[in-house]
């Protein structure tokens, strides 16, 4: 909405926005200077690092051939992928079921989900570790598709039940009279319909198993580490070697952010779903 | 065939009785229309009969076969709903050849029998438009189209009309009566306007707090309602009622008399009058009369082209052939 405002007043709004986006930017900015840096250059004064002569690629070079970076980022696609749609499978019919036949418990229901995320993950660490032991599931891939999907299922169903809350009832029940089966209704008429919701939950979900690391952390070693796993060996075994910890950074965020960046409309789009009518 | 029996059908919702056990009889072919005041429980009849809502006792029959606990899709009925209920995401072909697909038809069969329903409800040339493309008339007439493909054994609308603009409804009521006399198949139609129940039906069914006050044609309603309610709902405008002395005269509790059966004159009559508002609507006129001794003014209506003002005195004469006479209870006597 236009509303008139002095110019002096929308230079300084302008400044502080930008100087804050900067500020929050910076870290960024910061590691993907240093990851073009040699080691030497990188651990100077922040003003020679960014003057100092020296542009390299050898970080990265290093960093590939040290660690096998394509395994690692393979493990996050399956990981993040495999626990957002064996989760959608779940939350599908879970948030239909609330949606539409809603039962007497079911806002409780909800809000005992919603709780589950307030619990630190770590009270209860332990016994999924010893669970994971004894089922041999430590550092798999499935082991990880599985408690990472459990962790965000909350998050799945309460998105997707929104979206579906936006749905009219009468045209599923239009479907039902039009000879559609409960699978029919489902697959034709309501996921359809919430696709946009579906896709922002979707994009979600893969962003926030992707930059998961508690559990991908704890649980894995070797063959089932993601991305996060390959960053966070080269914090402390090999000491401060930032231009390489900078590398080995961008080369784990970038992915992400790459596909946030073109899926940024969608995910807005979804998140504000319904807002406006 | 469509005929449609309820046998002491009831229905809660948890505690609340919404629907008292209820009978009625549904013959095929009939144009049927449920009225009643918002809240009367006439959307849940309809919609226990499409088995949209669980019966709670008693029992459906449609064509004599037991319905009760026939989920909807098999019941063979077909619905239009007030908000229309079409599918946005596809289009005004897919939407009407939807209830085919999901019967297994190929698709030749299918797009043949869009065809002609398109070519009936002239929507051929919107076929492959989404209905968010559509004006409120044309996604009616979609709404129709999915119902009349299925060639059900009744069709149900839940106030279709509704949400149109008055001039279109006029326009979708003759439809819709002109698609029932074509078809010949059973109509149940549910609407709280009694001017498209009595346009419309071969049978009103009055319903209040759910249960029938009458079922009748609509002139029989008109004649001889049953009781207060039916008389004050079913006629526009509505029944005058008047209690009290008057009403003693002809030994009744409350004597009723229509605006259309009440003479106005400015010489002479049975009840002399002030005038209040008048409402012209050119072919008729519309006088609202404070009485002496009545509690409420009288509506009265006096040809097109009347020469009375506010303040005026008249005298005003029922016509004793007209008029309705009810009990304490509100009954007709």
């Amino acid at each position: 909405m236009a509303r008139a405002v002095p110019h002096k007043t929308k230079v300084f709004n302008t400044a502080v926005a930008g100087t804050i986006g900067f500020l929050m930017f910076f870290p960024i900015l910061w590691i993907l200077i240093l990851s073009f840096k040699t080691e030497e250059d990188a651990i100077r004064a922040p003003f020679q690092v960014l003057f100092s002569s020296g542009w390299t690629m050898d970080s990265f070079a290093t960093v590939q051939e040290r660690s096998d970076y394509f395994k690692h980022f393979m493990n996050s696609v399956t990981i993040s992928l495999g626990s957002t749609f064996l989760g959608l499978l779940i939350a599908i019919p879970a948030a239909w079921a609330m949606a539409f036949v809603p039962a007497k418990h079911t806002k409780d229901v909800l809000m005992w989900m919603l709780s589950t995320k307030m619990l630190p993950p770590v009270g209860v660490l332990v016994p999924i570790y010893l669970i994971f032991r004894d089922l041999g599931l430590l550092d798999t891939r499935v082991g990880l598709v599985f408690v990472l999907m459990m962790m965000n299922l909350p998050i799945i169903i309460w998105m997707l039940y929104t979206y579906f809350r936006e749905i009219p009832g009468e045209i599923l029940e239009a479907a039902r009279m039009d000879g559609a089966s409960l699978r029919e209704e489902v697959l034709y008429v309501l996921t359809p319909m919430a696709v946009p919701g579906i896709a922002s939950t979707v994009l979600l979900n893969i962003i926030l198993s992707w930059n998961e690391a508690f559990w991908t952390l704890n649980l894995t070693a070797a063959k089932a580490a993601p991305l996060t796993a390959f960053i966070a060996s080269y914090s402390s075994p090999e000491g401060l070697f930032y231009a390489k910890l900078s590398a080995a950074s961008i080369m784990a965020i970038a992915p992400i952010l790459i596909m946030g960046w073109f899926s940024q409309k969608q995910l807005v789009r979804g998140l504000t779903f319904g807002a406006v009518k | 065939m469509g005929q449609i029996t309820l046998n002491k059908v009831r229905k809660c919702f948890g505690e609340v009785e919404v629907i008292p056990p209820l009978d009625l009889e549904i013959n095929d072919g009939e144009f049927v229309v449920f009225v009643g005041p918002s809240g009367c429980g006439k959307s849940t009849l309809l919609r226990l009969i499409a088995g949209l809502e669980d019966v709670s006792d008693g029992e459906i029959r449609i064509d004599g076969a037991e319905a009760t606990d026939v989920p909807p899709a098999k019941r063979g009925l077909a619905m239009v709903f007030q908000s229309y209920a079409l599918y946005p995401h596809m289009s005004v072909r897919k939407n009407i050849a939807f209830p085919l697909r999901m019967a297994g038809l190929d698709k030749a069969a299918q797009d043949k029998k869009v065809e002609e329903a398109a070519r009936v409800l002239n929507l051929t040339d919107y076929l492959e438009r989404k209905p968010g493309q559509l004006s409120g008339g044309q996604r009616q007439r979609v709404a129709i189209g999915r119902a009349i493909v299925r060639e059900p054994a009744a069709f149900l609308f839940d106030e279709p009309l509704s949400n149109l603009d008055a001039a279109l409804r006029v326009g979708m009521r003759l439809e819709i009566s002109e698609l029932h006399k074509r078809l010949a198949t059973t109509m149940i139609y549910v609407t709280h306007d009694q001017v498209e129940a009595m346009t419309m039906a071969d049978k009103i069914v009055v319903l209040r707090a759910g249960n029938i006050e009458q079922v009748g044609s609509p002139l029989e309603l008109y004649r001889n309602p049953r009781n207060l309610f039916v008389a004050g709902f079913i006629g526009s405008p509505k029944m005058n009622f008047v209690n009290g002395q008057e009403a003693a005269k002809h030994d009744a509790h409350t004597i009723g008399i229509r605006p259309e059966h009440t003479q106005v004159s400015t010489e002479g009559g049975d009840w002399p009058g002030v005038v209040g508002v008048s409402e012209h609507l050119g072919s008729d006129t519309f006088f609202h009369v404070t009485c002496e001794g009545f509690a409420d003014p009288l509506t009265v209506r006096a040809g097109g082209e009347v020469d009375l003002h506010y303040g005026d005195k008249v005298f005003l004469t029922p016509d004793a052939a007209h008029l309705h006479r009810f009990d304490k209870e509100g009954l007709r006597l």
